[in-house]
């Protein structure tokens, strides 16, 4: 029978191929559902890899979708080494949405002045106000103890909820006939267009530069380098002396505030105003991209483009193919898994056995192998 | 106040999943698994429920969402204790999955109707005035939802499975190392866990809003996952916190029918905060939350190491 | 997760990108090329050829086309029109739009794949299609139930408000609690007008009436909905209108042996002793002229359509045999009198339910009034939530 035995050492070139494997587990997997559909499993994969990139409109609309979830991902990546699981990130991101869009709401003939710089205060508003629906979770956690996975999935709920209050009445646009949204920002708020005629925009450029940023940050500062160990090695971390608390402040502040980036860029850009629409999911759908992308920088953009295709190409096989639009959520989730699965081949080779269990291995190499998966 | 039985009643209905899908997770947390999959697995449970339901009864309805909740577990299961990944992601990736899943099988049940709905009264007892009508009429899987959790108090605290339980969710390597199949019962754990919240699940488009719409669960099994920790891991408490939030989710609409104007929007956030302070609350003590938390939640475990 | 030195990573990350590269061109490969996409900033490359190629016409869905409401409204009718154009129109549809930033892309998408007529069916598409109307002038957009026009967007919609004046005068004579309730989506004057109408017709028949509301926030959500529709009932209310896109609220009705109405579409299945009539739009006659204007190139932006009864679009159908005769006389007649002009539903003497007096003895309420409703009449009960802000 099939048995895992643990390597010696975790294998570099599986930790990369597993992504890979992931991908056309879940590829495979889709072909299978579109046939069963009774579709043209080409013509369902040709709308998920190949129309979203097909030309410089659908690159365009690419980068509309991903440039919020690389943001999110890149500060839930460095949640996650630091062993703090944030899974508020949606709510961390209305929240950026509100505060975005207050400033944006201000705008008027006195803020004219500013012209598009008025943008850069929508941003910052965004930045504070998801960083600080981020600190209460890190509060109640540095005070209280409280679980930050389920203080902050609490909070999204409250999130959605004042968003819905927020645009269905103090902030309801007077002129809107009563439906449940604000005004439609002015022109002087929105984002600048990259390519004038599509809809990317500068937060594209934005996500790369953090991007950068964050790899800077996460490995060649000593501040991430603490925070890292401190994931994996917490024992080790407090013996050097590494605050857990700082760590816990610190990617949870960090995180919050990329994720208010990225609700108020979606806000200022392809909105133009709040709505009770503005959760789409990113939050959760950044965990994902977090995760594939092996919660390192630079495999962030790659996985963040990758689920944006899984986005564009579900619409498109819907409105292209008539393929129900529920095959988004099975892909991603599926991905997720595979990967997961997969990721074992990291840390276990697959023997085939007919004799009983190997004799058990070395505790050493197993805690850390153990340590460091638990990361 | 006029109506107040019939929010009682009504609150007893809405909590009865939320109970059932809690006590499912708090078999799971017990054993030291967080199932974050939840949503998922109530949602797939609901189709696989609902679809049975088009075509036979009730019952095997709720046959058949045991059966698909234990079966989208066992896979869960599978990559959280034999392969030890990570159990938030995996959870996570369960629930988005599920959500999937459920919405793309349901696709051509959304236009369809069950049967029949019959009402329930227990003789004599749903006469008495108030009472009747607030506890005595209800679907009889709201009973046996307060006879699961009895159940399982009595296994958890009574019985030499339960405690073995228990053990594992404190210190697995110690239950490991007095010779006890540590995963086989953390196995068996998020199998009877899953086959909970499948029952949920399949209650919620069976018997509480008997139709199919992708995404019906609306958040009832984030909900379910607070319960277990706005009850200390407790199962009774677990059965009250349910129909309190049940309470509140009904209470929204009762004021609204009352002419009470307060926006509905705050109302519905009542459970969530009330959940985010009593964590706060059995935190804070770091000893209290030692005492009640199951020690290994959320920990792999290596047999071996 | 393991900490990888740089150039390994980098490494890493080139094969990662080599490798999708080939599966995109293996992918791309296996397809006859792609159509050269227009680009957006330009005029849609596809100029009508001969009379030959059919007219393609493109439909937005809000929710899904079984949940035997809104949507399945509409899709009846799309199915109508295509049978009677048959070969000169393509049609496709596109359901589960989200109301959010998403349709945006999927418009410009139908759009860009050469559809000339658009139809957008729910208000929250406005701005969306406002802005992909703007990138392509030659094609045409349809907005229903919306306020905003341009030269080649324009708005229709239906009124509803006299089919909901027709259930109230059933409701009304039907109902043994005088309390009747309505299970409302979002506050705004459409629905309003609903909850109004519904009221007058109750009272026109039966003064002691009261209407209680409940908001679910949503137009579609069928567990909320059934929550709704059981807080109405156990508040005493025993025939309940819904402005929501699902059964839900009729199979609690159902449930709980009380009546209700079909909304949008004909529900008359989904309860079979509970259901007292159905209040159905009918699209088709709005969507054949639009169609019909369309390829005879008649068709001009900048209107707003608000057909009724008299044009087709709105009807009262399925009435039980429950209820007696005489009031399906009265309906019949009323509804006569609507389709002639004769009968105006809202007409004063008209007060609103704080008192006021909103409409004087024999003066009528235009589509500006109606259009902007905010206030309940007498006989409502509660206030409308955001209070009156104009």
């Amino acid at each position: 029978m099939l048995r895992l035995e643990t390597r010696p050492q975790p294998s570099k070139a599986m930790s990369f191929a597993s992504p890979l494997i992931a991908l056309a587990i879940t590829v495979v997997v889709g072909v299978v559902l579109f046939l069963i559909l009774g579709k043209d499993p080409l013509a369902g994969l040709r709308m998920f890899f190949v129309e979203p990139v097909k030309n410089l409109y659908g690159l365009a609309e690419l980068s509309v979708k991903a440039t919020p979830l690389i943001l999110i991902a890149l500060g839930l990546a460095v949640c996650y080494r630091s062993n703090v699981w944030n899974i508020g990130a949606e709510g961390q991101y209305i929240f950026g949405a509100l505060g975005g869009g207050w400033i944006a709401m201000q705008a008027g003939p006195g803020t004219e002045w500013m012209g598009q710089g008025y943008v850069v205060l929508i941003l910052l508003g965004g930045v504070l106000a998801g960083m600080f629906w981020a600190a209460v979770v890190a509060l109640l956690r540095d005070r209280f103890n409280a679980n930050e996975i389920l203080v902050s999935l609490m909070l999204v709920y409250v999130a959605t909820l004042l968003l819905s209050w927020l645009v269905s009445g103090p902030w309801q646009d007077p002129n809107g006939h009563g439906f449940p949204q604000t005004i439609t920002f002015l022109a002087q708020t929105k984002l600048p267009r990259l390519v004038q005629g599509l809809r990317a925009h500068i937060g594209l450029v934005v996500a790369l530069v953090a991007v950068a940023c964050f790899w800077v940050f996460m490995f060649r500062t000593y501040r991430g380098f603490a925070l890292q160990v401190g994931g994996l090695a917490p024992a080790a971390a407090r013996y050097a002396g590494f605050s857990a608390r700082s760590a816990l402040w610190v990617s949870l502040l960090l995180s919050g505030a990329m994720a208010g980036l990225a609700g108020a860029l979606e806000t200022a850009g392809p909105l133009g105003q709040l709505t009770t629409f503005v959760p789409v999911g990113y939050g959760f759908a950044a965990i994902i991209v977090a995760y594939v992308g092996r919660l390192h920088p630079v495999g962030i953009i790659f996985s963040g483009f990758l689920m944006s295709m899984f986005y564009i190409g579900g619409e498109l096989a819907q409105s292209r193919l008539g393929l129900p639009k529920a095959l988004t959520g099975v892909f991603q989730g599926l991905l997720l898994f595979a990967l997961l699965a997969c990721d074992t081949l990291i840390f276990y080779r697959v023997r085939w056995r007919s004799a009983p269990a190997a004799p058990p291995t070395s505790n050493i190499s197993s805690t850390a192998a153990a340590v460091a998966k638990g990361a | 106040m006029d109506g107040l039985e019939l929010l009682i009643a009504a609150s007893l209905n809405a909590g009865t999943a939320l109970a059932i899908a809690g006590i499912g997770l708090l078999i799971n947390e017990r054993a030291g698994i967080l199932n974050l999959g939840a949503e998922g697995l109530m949602l797939v449970a609901a189709i696989a429920g609902f679809a049975v339901a088009v075509h036979s009864n009730p019952w095997l309805a709720f046959a058949a969402g045991m059966a698909a909740g234990a079966l989208l577990a066992a896979c869960f299961g599978l990559l959280v204790i034999w392969l030890n990944t990570n159990q938030v992601a995996t959870g996570l990736a369960l629930s988005i999955f599920g959500s999937g899943l459920s919405a793309f099988v349901g696709i051509p049940y959304v236009s369809e109707k069950l049967g029949e709905q019959a009402q329930f009264k227990i003789p004599f007892l749903g006469d008495i005035p108030f009472i009747g009508p607030a506890l005595f009429r209800q679907h009889p899987m709201v009973y046996i939802a307060m006879a699961l959790v009895a159940a399982l108090a009595w296994f958890l605290y009574r019985t030499r499975a339960g405690l073995v339980l228990r053990a594992i969710g404190e210190s697995p390597e110690s239950a490991h190392a007095l010779g006890y199949p540590v995963r086989r019962i953390r196995m068996m754990a998020v199998l009877a866990g899953g086959a909970m919240c499948g029952l949920a699940g399949a209650y919620i488009s069976v018997i509480y809003t008997p139709l199919w719409i992708e995404g019906m669960v609306a958040g009832k099994g984030w909900i379910a996952l607070a319960l277990t920790t706005f009850a200390t891991w407790r199962p009774a408490r677990v059965l009250l916190g349910a129909y309190l939030f049940g309470g509140v989710t009904m209470l929204q609409f009762y004021f609204q029918a009352r002419g009470v104007h307060v926006p509905s929007e705050f109302l519905a956030m009542l459970p969530y905060l009330a959940t985010v302070v009593v964590l706060v609350l059995i935190s804070r003590n770091a000893s209290w939350i030692r005492a009640n938390m199951p020690a290994s939640l959320g920990k792999p475990f290596f047999p071996g190491s | 997760m393991t900490l990888t030195p740089k150039r390994s990573l980098l490494t890493q990350a080139g094969w990662t990108v080599l490798a999708a590269a080939a599966l995109l061109a293996g992918c791309g490969k296996k397809e006859e090329p792609a159509p050269a996409a227009a680009a957006p900033a330009s005029a849609p490359v596809a100029a009508a050829p001969a009379s030959a190629a059919p007219l393609k016409v493109a439909f937005a869905y809000l929710g899904p086309a079984g949940d035997h409401g809104w949507t399945y409204a509409h899709d009846q009718a799309v199915k109508a029109v295509q049978k009677e154009y048959g070969d000169k129109i393509a049609v496709s549809t596109v359901e589960n739009v989200p109301e959010s930033a998403d349709a945006e892309r999927v418009f410009r998408d139908m759009a860009t794949q050469g559809n000339t007529l658009i139809f957008a069916t729910s208000f929250g598409y406005m701005e969306p299609m406002l802005k992909v109307a703007a990138d392509f002038p030659a094609a045409k957009f349809e907005h229903a139930t919306g306020f905003k026009q341009t030269d080649n967007l324009r708005s229709y919609d239906s009124r509803s408000y006299q089919t909901a004046y027709l259930a109230g005068i059933i409701a009304g004579k039907m109902s043994k609690t005088n309390t009747i309730g309505v299970v409302g989506s979002i506050p705004v004057p459409e629905v309003i007008r609903n909850i109004d109408a519904y009221t007058l017709g109750a009272l026109s028949v039966n003064p002691k009436i009261k209407t209680k509301v409940v908001w679910v926030n949503s137009w579609f959500d069928p567990p909320k909905e059934t929550e709704a529709a059981q807080s109405l009932i156990n508040g005493g209310a025993d025939v309940l209108l819904q402005n929501t896109d699902s059964t839900a609220v009729l199979q609690t009705a159902e449930k709980n042996k009380k009546f209700a109405f079909g909304w949008d579409s004909d529900m008359s299945k989904f309860a079979p002793t509970a259901h007292l009539a159905s209040a159905i739009i009918n699209w088709q006659p709005y969507y054949s002229k639009a169609v019909k204007e369309a390829l005879d190139g008649s068709w001009k932006g900048n209107s707003a359509t608000w057909w009724g009864i008299k044009e087709g679009a709105n009807d009262i159908i399925a009435i039980s045999d429950q209820v007696p005769a005489d009031v399906k006389e009265l309906v019949a007649k009323t509804k006569a009198s609507i389709s002639d002009g004769s009968f105006k539903v809202f007409t004063g003497p008209l007060v609103d339910s704080t008192g006021k007096e909103v409409l004087k003895a024999g003066e009528s309420a235009d589509d500006k009034m109606l259009g902007g409703l905010n206030f309940y009449v007498k006989g409502v009960e509660g206030k409308v939530p955001g209070g009156d802000k104009k």
